[in-house]
């Protein structure tokens, strides 16, 4: 009984993890599929989500800055009053969020990945980890080195009870978030005209070009999109471990890829299932094995995916052609 | 420097030996020797430091240089090679001087090869079911790999690594190599000639600034014979064209393995010396940032150039290590010792930025080799917009996305 009950409770933890891990995914998942880059800096832009929401959350009900700004003070009041005025706080935090980290997407894309379009992968991969480098230490340099105390304005309390595993309501809150999303992505990509772009500009960029898709702009939104996901995940990362710091996005950001590439890089549903795969062999990995290892556990899964199925588990094996 | 048929490369830098040439050849020579001594001799200890890291630096330069520059396979993760070099080496060299203490002054030769061997076995174990991958699948596992030796080590693996308190453990010793000991504690000549407070001293720095130098030359070496050998002809095909190359009969899996474990076995033996040098190792030395640098060190100097991985060592670990121990030691005027630390912060933002600008404004580098040059820098920029396409189509087997821009 008392194993079943670890397994639950590492089961919870898990696909709460892995929906994380399946949002960020979906942003390396999104770009790689339509120019072909690993971008790394990914991960950054999951960190920047973090502290934009953060700076969001503070202007909304940081009382120190009321007492500065006497304007702001009606306004935190309703936020920090009613249940209503805690869920348009998390929106109006996300929605910020996402427009900040989503701009900041394109805004890479424009000028440190589109002089490169046509030169080696190599150089564009180079520059992603100059632009990762670049942000972490912005971050580090102008707003903080040390660790900031995310608070988590949906409380501890427990949403309901499997066997003798309490699931609290951020995990729940998490969790459906994340699969709205999911699902919204993926009848965006599926069914809108410019998801139908997107996809046709990831097949065949000329054909594309020459049947009137604007290209760029399909770049754009593929660089707006997967960046505003990270935005999400960084900030329900802050909300469920509590604190956030410049280099928070590294660890994440590689298992992620590694979400990624277990679904089939550039497969979006492989994303999502990767992500959720992934997260929850961790947390049973770090349940029954050691907590010292769990991150080795991600590595190796990446080394053995991609030796025994580099094209994911919903991917094509896709040949080099002459 | 023989001279062989194929020595193209060889020829085309030197060109005729003027004596001006032998001139400046001598002078760099003799600064290369007797910086160090100089400014240790007036008090400036943290020179002979940091141009001993510098070396290392260049060491692991162009040993990556083999993986990245000769062959083109990024590996994000060379700095694990380091690290095993580095463990591999202390925790051979610290049970042979317990078993045997005679042996004292030699056992730095055992780990040497202990150290490389180590690095190389461990190149060929990952290189071998992973060198099949494309490239930038590569990039992020060498980087998963990287990470993964890091934390095995912070872990403390089979008891043998000390976790995160480094190596060697107290009451151990990494044993002192041959004549260390009798320089530091002869060499002690105050020549008040050359001003008041100047001492000819010899201690653990400069001596292995001194073995670095040495090493740094035999790198060079042998580097240089590598690239103008059939396997480093081998190498330059298979990075301009997988396919090409492999039709022309090279074995593309053992070829790449080929450069990956000869540039692990450098990583291993730098990080051997690394260790010997700073007399500790420890997982913080062996992050993923080392990694970035050491592929900055050769991007900014110029991807397979030996020339390019010297300034780059110089530029990306010399000279903010340089600015910081000016500003630390109070040598700066005006700036307070204690924004030491923030200098050395804003270097990695800095180099952040210069590796996007690199890359799009010189993708070749600083000083780049004539052969990478002629490949990344077409002389008509039309003529690269045609190459760049076919290459493209080559990969892609779709056409020219230049069309829509």
């Amino acid at each position: 009984m008392q194993l079943a009950n670890l397994i639950l409770a590492q089961l919870v933890n898990g696909i709460t993890l892995g929906s994380l891990y399946a949002l960020i995914a979906l942003g390396y998942t999104i770009v790689y599929g339509i120019v072909l880059l690993i971008n790394f800096a990914h991960s950054e832009l999951f960190m920047s989500g973090a502290f934009v929401g953060l700076g969001v959350m503070t202007v909304l009900t940081s009382s120190a800055l009321a007492s500065k700004f006497p304007w702001l003070a009606p306004a935190q009041h309703f936020f920090a009053g009613s249940t209503t005025g805690i869920v348009c706080m998390l929106l109006i935090m996300f929605l910020v969020s996402m427009i900040v980290v989503g701009i900041m997407g394109m805004i890479i894309e424009r000028f440190a990945y589109r002089p490169l379009r046509h030169a080696p992968r190599l150089a564009a991969l180079i520059s992603a980890v100059g632009v990762s480098l670049f942000l972490q230490n912005a971050v580090l340099l102008w707003i903080s080195a040390q660790q900031l105390p995310f608070p988590n304005p949906i409380g501890e309390s427990t949403a309901f009870t499997i066997g003798t595993v309490d699931v609290s309501v951020l995990k729940v809150v998490i969790i459906i978030t994340v699969i709205v999303l999911l699902v919204a992505l993926d009848t965006f990509i599926s069914r809108s005209r410019f998801g139908k772009a997107m996809r046709a500009t990831s097949q065949d960029r000329e054909a594309a070009g020459l049947m009137g898709i604007d290209i760029n702009l399909s770049i754009t939104l593929a660089f707006f999109i997967g960046p505003a996901l990270g935005a999400v995940a960084g900030i329900f990362n802050g909300m469920y471990y509590g604190s956030i710091v410049f280099n928070m996005g590294f660890l994440p950001g590689i298992k992620a890829f590694t979400a990624a590439v277990l679904g089939g890089i550039g497969n979006l549903r492989g994303a999502m299932l990767g992500g959720f795969l992934l997260g929850i062999v961790e947390s049973l990995a770090s349940g029954f094995i050691s907590t010292g290892y769990k991150d080795v556990i991600a590595f190796a899964i990446l080394i053995l995916v991609l030796i025994f199925r580099p094209g994911g588990l919903l991917g094509e094996s896709v040949l080099e052609k002459v | 420097m023989a001279e062989t048929v194929t020595d193209i490369d060889t020829k085309a830098d030197a060109g005729r030996t003027t004596p001006l040439k032998i001139a400046l050849w001598i002078l760099l020579a003799v600064a290369v020797v007797m910086t160090p001594l100089v400014f240790e001799g007036y008090g400036w200890l943290f020179v002979p430091h940091i141009m001993a890291l510098i070396g290392l630096y260049v060491m692991l330069a162009l040993g990556l240089n083999i993986v990245v520059g000769f062959a083109g396979l990024l590996d994000l993760g060379y700095i694990a090679f380091y690290a095993i070099g580095a463990y591999a080496g202390v925790i051979v060299g610290a049970w042979a001087y317990k078993s045997a203490p005679a042996l004292g002054p030699w056992i730095y030769f055992l780990m040497i090869p202990v150290a490389a061997i180590a690095a190389a076995a461990t190149g060929i174990a990952l290189g071998t079911p992973v060198l099949r991958l494309r490239g930038d699948y590569l990039a992020i596992v060498t980087l998963g790999f990287g990470e993964m030796v890091r934390i095995i080590i912070t872990n403390n693996a089979f008891g043998l690594t000390n976790g995160a308190a480094g190596l060697p453990r107290a009451g151990q010793f990494i044993p002192t190599p041959f004549g260390l000991d009798w320089l530091q504690n002869h060499v002690y000549f105050p020549i008040p000639a050359l001003g008041r407070s100047f001492v000819l001293q010899f201690d653990n720095n400069i001596y292995w600034y001194y073995v670095i130098v040495l090493l740094c030359l035999l790198t060079i070496f042998v580097v240089r014979r590598l690239d103008q050998s059939r396997l480093g002809r081998s190498w330059a095909a298979l990075r301009e064209d997988e396919v090409a190359a492999s039709s022309m009969g090279i074995s593309i899996t053992q070829t790449k393995l080929w450069a990956f474990s000869l540039g692990a076995l450098w990583g291993g033996i730098a990080g051997l010396t690394f260790a010997n040098f700073q007399q500790f190792v420890s997982p913080e030395s062996f992050t993923f940032l080392e990694s970035v640098f050491v592929v900055c060190t050769i991007v900014i100097g110029g991807m397979g150039s030996i020339p390019g991985a010297i300034v780059g060592a110089i530029i990306i670990q010399g000279l903010p290590a340089f600015v910081q121990g000016l500003a630390a030691a109070g040598k700066l005027p005006g700036i307070d010792p204690s924004t030491a630390t923030v200098i050395a912060n804003y270097r990695f933002l800095v180099f952040g930025l210069f590796m996007v600008v690199m890359m799009a404004w010189r993708p070749q580098g600083l000083l780049p080799s004539k052969r990478r040059a002629a490949e990344l820098k077409p002389e008509l920029a039309e003529i690269a917009d045609i190459e760049s396409e076919q290459l493209y189509d080559a990969q892609h087997d779709d056409a020219h996305p230049g069309i829509d821009d």
